[in-house]
């Protein structure tokens, strides 16, 4: 594209909009983004780009590994990137060290028309624009599971029956694929379990934990039963491995991120019979609980503390030109988008069915992602039998409590 | 030399090792003796697209002030050695008091990640480098007597799994060995097992990961004993020939104990190269069955809440490791020196 056809095509997005024309109405600054790579975040990168033009500039870095960049970048002053696109659990650190400033300014001037559902508010302040949400749910295949003679399963110990089931009719020998890779994964797993039993992570008011007990116990032996029916592997399963046996036809049922949704029903990389036969649903609830077991995300923007104001009011009206109508238009299919324009398609039935169920959000609480890392090195003794569930939970509580006392949460 | 001449001489290199050696370790040690900050806590209501909550949030004005009155945290001593994410004294005291026997009181100290960790790293240093060191002699003789059109292809051949970056190698024979792969479902069909997984069962982990481990290892000593081959005396192994030494006594007689310099090199490099195994564990995604001291490390820097301070413990702990490992070769050494000065 010509630098010309760019600036008429910023233009047309401008007028449309309310104040979108060559550097979308602004006099100057250095935008640079930091996020996420999938197909939506790219969009709004994309989106952000058409600002640049008449003294702004716009860069982005998209990588997997922003959360670990993030922190670094941010602390540095000025910032190394002016905005980031984060999620409800990786924005905890940059909260913990003050690296984001509030929007509520920025926002009266330039987001009059964002929705009051994308703002993101701590203590009353905004610090976060959400743009789409995400969920873990469930995906299943219809033809296998007509062909065992069980109904979608709605619970659990639904998804364990029809797992035998289809076993018992020798149509598959491992039905069931999860995220279960030792580590951030497999922890991802025992929060969704646990809050579906309707547990809580923290004694109320403190950082104490509070995992080991009855609920975890529970979580423990559903999340058992459940890896019973998967791959011997599945400690090395992470969303590219689940997707690929997917794909390949060797899991009947798998319960996945739903961004994973457009790279399973697209025409790539599986057969015909696999993708029509795929329905995305909402997550399963577990032991009587009333509430999907998993977790709502939601991926927006956040803007540096450390960046001038002249450039933070750039990345902002940026990043808003990134999620504005057109692109979430244009790139329908690629989210679960919060923002305006968006029309739901099969894609998000999953993530929309499992938001209407009542599903919490991950906690967004500082001390969580310390539980998180105790959470995947401590559990996979005990999935391989090797050590009792209260045992693996005590570890859980002692390994967290030794991070806790470090970071200053705990004396 | 005169004492002048000879300090500027080593200036240089003295004023790098300072900068990127003593520094760096003097930085990791001040870092492991201090812990963060007490966070102050606050609870506020947190509200976004799904629904508002009640949550504890981090009053930042207040710990910045902290933080600006001491920069480097709460000077904690060696407590952050003794937790249980390190030596793990206190644990380690309490399953002694209360073991019924040797068995448990092992494996309630295998259930300590440092413990757990340390008991892979060990196994796998002290397995591998003899290993490594057997193959490469082993390549380096076949080699060494192959005719002269055959040595070069040989040669490139054999030093093809260094040439490899040790991630992408392991990443390739990952996938080789999964139960869908060619090596993995060759050996289902060997064994007669179509349950058999590499991935799945501790031990098996291990022993893929030693392989691996051996594999990638074996060409670096190979070209150091093949380079040593070359300055075999022809005339003892002439004299050892008319004595009527078989080819194995000219080996075991005149060649290996020519060698025994370059074994001695090899055992301090691999015991150092191995002792902080890493690359294999992510690229096999083996950290379930087979954790090392740097993988610790690594876990501590790469989650959502990076914790410095105890990656700079087990960093301190890694080091003393390595001097421990490293000290008989060290002190032979050092009694071979001072034999020759006497």
């Amino acid at each position: 594209m010509s630098i010309k056809s760019k600036f008429i095509l910023s233009a047309a997005a401008v007028f449309m909009g309310s104040t979108a024309y060559a550097g979308c109405g602004l006099s100057g600054g250095n935008v640079s983004i930091l996020g996420n790579e999938f197909a939506a975040i790219q969009a709004v990168a994309e989106g952000a780009k058409q600002c640049a033009g008449g003294g702004v500039t716009v860069e982005s870095n998209l990588n997997k590994d922003y959360r670990e960049l993030q922190v670094a970048a941010l602390t540095a002053n000025p910032a190394q990137y002016t905005t980031v696109t984060t999620t409800n659990a990786a924005i905890v650190p940059l909260l913990n060290s003050d690296l984001i400033r509030p929007l509520d300014d920025l926002i009266a001037k330039h987001g009059q028309h964002l929705s009051k559902n994308q703002m993101i508010t701590v203590d009353g302040k905004v610090m976060a624009v959400a743009f789409m949400a995400n969920a873990q749910h469930l995906f299943i295949r219809e033809d296998i599971l007509k062909a065992a003679g069980v109904e979608a399963p709605k619970t659990y110990e639904e998804v364990i029956a029809a797992g035998k089931a289809i076993q018992e009719a020798g149509l598959m020998q491992y039905p069931f694929a999860t995220t279960s890779q030792t580590g951030w994964n497999l922890a991802q797993e025992f929060v969704n379990m646990y809050l579906g039993h309707g547990g809580s992570f923290f004694k109320p008011g403190t950082a104490e934990p509070n995992v080991n007990n009855e609920t975890g116990v529970a979580a423990l032996n559903t999340l058992k039963e459940l890896v019973s029916l998967s791959n011997p592997d599945y400690l090395t399963f992470d969303s590219n491995a689940v997707q690929s046996s997917w794909e390949a036809g060797d899991v009947a049922m798998a319960h996945l991120w739903g961004s994973r949704g457009t790279g399973i029903l697209d025409d790539e990389g599986s057969t015909a019979e696999i993708v029509s036969n795929t329905a995305l649903i909402s997550s399963p609830t577990v032991g009587g609980g009333s509430t999907p077991a998993s977790t709502l995300w939601w991926d927006g923007f956040v803007i540096a503390s450390n960046a001038s104001d002249e450039d933070a009011e750039a990345s902002f009206v940026a990043m808003v030109n990134g999620i504005s109508p057109e692109v979430v238009k244009a790139n329908n299919d690629a989210a679960v988008w919060l923002a305006e324009g968006y029309e739901p398609s099969p894609a998000s039935a999953g993530v929309a069915a499992t938001a209407t169920g009542g599903t919490k959000p991950y906690p967004m609480i500082p001390f969580m992602g310390l539980m998180h890392t105790a959470l995947g090195s401590e559990l996979t003794e005990f999935l391989q039998g090797s050590e009792s569930a209260e045992q693996a939970l005590a570890d859980v509580e002692a390994s967290y409590v030794a991070a806790a006392k470090e970071k200053g949460f705990l004396n | 030399m005169r004492h002048k001449t000879f300090f500027w001489f080593i200036l240089p290199s003295l004023a790098a090792m300072i900068l990127f050696i003593a520094l760096p370790l003097a930085s990791v040690v001040i870092q492991s003796l201090h812990i963060e900050h007490e966070q102050v806590i606050v609870t506020t209501e947190n509200c976004g697209p799904f629904g508002c909550t009640e949550e504890s949030s981090v009053d930042t004005e207040a710990t910045a002030a902290l933080r600006a009155e001491q920069p480097l945290g709460r000077f904690a001593g060696l407590t952050t050695y003794f937790d249980r994410g390190h030596l793990a004294t206190a644990e380690v005291a309490e399953a002694w008091r209360s073991r019924d026997s040797l068995g448990g009181f092992f494996s309630e100290l295998y259930n300590l990640p440092f413990y757990k960790a340390l008991a892979f790293t060990l196994t796998y240093t002290f397995l591998v480098t003899p290993l490594v060191i057997l193959l490469g002699l082993m390549i380096a003789l076949g080699v060494n007597r192959l005719t002269p059109v055959l040595k070069g292809p040989t040669i490139f051949v054999s030093l093809l799994p260094m040439i490899i970056t040790p991630l992408i190698g392991s990443l390739i024979l990952f996938w080789m060995i999964d139960a869908q792969g060619v090596i993995g479902k060759n050996l289902q069909w060997l064994f007669d097992d179509p349950d058999l997984s590499l991935k799945a069962s501790p031990v098996l982990t291990w022993i893929t990961l030693m392989v691996y481990g051996v594999w990638s290892s074996a060409p670096f000593a190979f070209v150091v004993f093949y380079a040593g081959l070359q300055t075999v005396n022809s005339d003892s192994l002439e004299a050892a020939m008319i004595d009527g030494a078989t080819r194995w006594q000219r080996i075991r007689y005149v060649v290996i104990p020519h060698l025994s310099p370059l074994v001695v090199f090899i055992s301090l490099i691999q015991l150092m190269d191995n002792f902080r195994v890493f690359e294999p564990i992510v690229g096999f995604s083996a950290q379930a069955n087979a954790t090392s001291l740097s993988y610790i490390i690594f876990a501590d820097m790469r989650s959502d809440i990076t914790r410095f301070n105890s990656a700079a413990a087990t960093s301190v702990l890694t080091v003393i490791g390595v001097a421990i490992l490293l000290s008989p070769v060290l002190v032979r050494t050092w009694r071979d020196f001072k034999g020759k000065a006497a």
